[in-house]
């Protein structure tokens, strides 16, 4: 059971823009793509971060806080704490994926793209952010051959507008098995109800305000006011983070 | 053709489905949340305490597992009593089609605040009110806890009593005192209707890599397995000196480990870790492995094994 920590050493650290780093782990960890740990800084604090790589462990790290910006602080041979991996990921089904990131959600996305490569499905990426510099990780989808489409509201890179006008045209498109995605609870709802229209499977990694990560505080709970189709008292620690909406048989 | 054994209990003036009630604390404060466990079968469900005003809790880490048990200091995070009734009231909907009691939690640093909470919680109409004066993760807002003296915890039961309205009141005991019986009449003695016993036992774990206590808060109160043999011993004790009907909280994860806290004396089994140990279900599997142990064993009712081990 993931309820302890356990010490992990740093042993890369790489900036992919100016307020992103990407960290990398000693050893691997097993896990689903789109389960989450809780990281602990002794004296600074703990957070829940979503895997972004599992064979080593590495998180993509944004500095938004002081608990992100002292871990972007970390010197390799530091040591920081792990507790998991926790939560419910996503499980591929099908024979082609439509992944869906918006913002920093991307970083889940990129585990379970090189897992479902790695089966040989095809898998498409749409990118969505406020402009360029929020895109996250699309040379990583690349390099494992995904095709990536991107959306920015301000029209710096791709479609200028919102990710889901890309999403709606794929979907129109091509007959996709499965819509995976991580963003803003915004994009999700957007997104659940772009995929009831056209009864297409997904999976859905909504974020909450988590504390324990253990499915007993509470905090994490993801009301049926976000969305209705979600069971009541879901917890996005617990039964999540990552949703399973199935139509089709 | 074989019955199901009758778990149904009568908690004072309560009818429970079954004895088993979710602890408080777990879960928080959300009617979703509440509603969800009493879905999975719950016979009564208890929110988290809430006391005068809003509070945030503690930093995190604020849970951790260890070998044989839990480790928590949450801080009892609470969105303070006035908006709490209007959650207890939204929960009460939700639990009176399923005839599911709700039980309140409150808690407050002084026996004058304890009536002051437990007269506007009292709004909520909630089935039963637990008054928490055991806390053991908030001495520094607090004090020591009033579970710890006799005098100071039949001063707030008095207190809160009077301003209660009618309404039955459970105080939940702490287990680090020399006499937890002699705690449990005085406050019976004051007007309490239910003993709550026990709260979570202080503890810390240090993570020896870090050379630091894993919590934020240092010490955390401590759960899940480990307790459970200290909370059958509290409730046990607490039997030979009270009448009342004692709700046993502590440690327990199966049907066998319910059956175990009722033998000693309790008429209601509190469940709380186990939703970790056992996912947000537990308590349905806690249910049905109790109507096993029963029908395996020739009981016809939960009621038979009620006190038998004392």
């Amino acid at each position: 059971m993931g309820g302890k920590f356990e010490a992990r050493k740093v042993t890369a650290i790489s900036k992919i823009n100016p307020v992103t780093s990407w960290i990398r782990f000693d050893g691997d960890i097993y896990a689903q793509p789109g389960q989450f740990v809780m990281v602990w800084l002794p004296k600074i604090g703990e957070k829940p971060f979503s895997i972004a790589e599992l064979n080593p462990l590495g998180l993509l790290v944004v500095d938004v806080g002081p608990f992100s910006h002292a871990l972007q602080a970390l010197q390799v041979g530091d040591s920081l704490w792990v507790k998991g991996p926790l939560g419910q990921g996503f499980s591929i089904t099908g024979e082609r994926l439509l992944l869906v990131g918006g913002g920093y959600g991307s970083a889940p996305l990129l585990a379970l793209a090189k897992k479902a490569r790695a089966q040989n499905i095809t898998v498409d990426v749409c990118l969505g952010a406020r402009s360029e510099a929020g895109l996250l990780l699309s040379d990583a989808f690349l390099e494992l051959g995904c095709q990536v489409s991107y959306a920015t509201e301000d029209g710096s890179l791709g479609w200028h507008g919102l990710v889901t006008d890309i999403v709606e045209q794929k979907i129109q498109a091509i007959a996709y098995d499965l819509l995976c995605a991580c963003g803003p609870t915004g994009l999700l709802s957007a997104l659940s109800n772009i995929c009831k229209t056209h009864r297409l499977d997904n999976q859905l990694s909504w974020e909450a305000h988590m504390r324990c990560g253990m499915g007993l505080c509470g905090s994490c709970l993801v009301s049926q006011n976000i969305d209705e189709l979600l069971p009541v008292g879901w917890l996005a620690c617990y039964d999540g983070p990552v949703f399973y909406q199935k139509f089709r048989d | 053709m074989k019955h199901d054994p009758d778990i149904s209990v009568k908690l004072g003036r309560l009818s429970l489905k079954n004895p088993l009630v979710l602890a408080s604390g777990v879960m928080g404060t959300s009617p979703e949340l509440l509603h969800r466990v009493a879905l999975s079968g719950a016979g009564a469900v208890t929110a988290k305490s809430c006391g005068p005003t809003l509070r945030t809790g503690h930093p995190n880490p604020v849970m951790v597992a260890w070998e044989h048990g839990l480790l928590n200091a949450i801080g009892l995070t609470n969105p303070g009593v006035d908006d709490e009734v209007k959650l207890l009231m939204d929960a009460k909907q939700r639990l009176n089609p399923l005839n599911v009691p709700l039980i309140a939690s409150i808690f407050a640093g002084s026996a004058e605040e304890f009536g002051e909470v437990a007269s506007i919680v009292a709004e909520a109409e909630p089935d039963l009110v637990e008054v928490n004066i055991s806390c053991p993760n908030v001495h520094d807002d607090f004090g020591l806890p009033f579970a710890a003296d006799a005098k100071s915890a039949a001063a707030v039961t008095r207190a809160v009593k009077q301003k209660i309205g009618g309404i039955p009141i459970a105080v939940k005991l702490a287990p680090n005192v020399p006499d937890i019986g002699r705690i449990a009449k005085s406050v019976v003695d004051a007007g309490s209707d239910v003993i709550t016993a026990i709260n979570t036992m202080p503890g810390m774990v240090i993570d020896v890599d870090a050379a630091q206590p894993v919590l934020h808060n240092r010490s955390g109160g401590l759960s899940g397995p480990a307790l459970k043999p200290i909370a059958v011993r509290c409730v046990a004790e607490i039997a030979q000196f009270v009448d009342v009907p004692i709700i046993g909280t502590g440690g327990v994860l199966t049907g066998r480990d319910a059956a175990e806290m009722m033998m000693a004396g309790a008429t209601a089994v509190g469940v709380g870790s186990a939703l970790w140990y056992r996912g947000p279900d537990a308590i349905k599997l806690i249910k049905a492995e109790l109507q096993d142990f029963l029908r395996e064993n020739g009981y016809k009712s939960v009621c038979e094994i009620f006190r038998k081990a004392l």
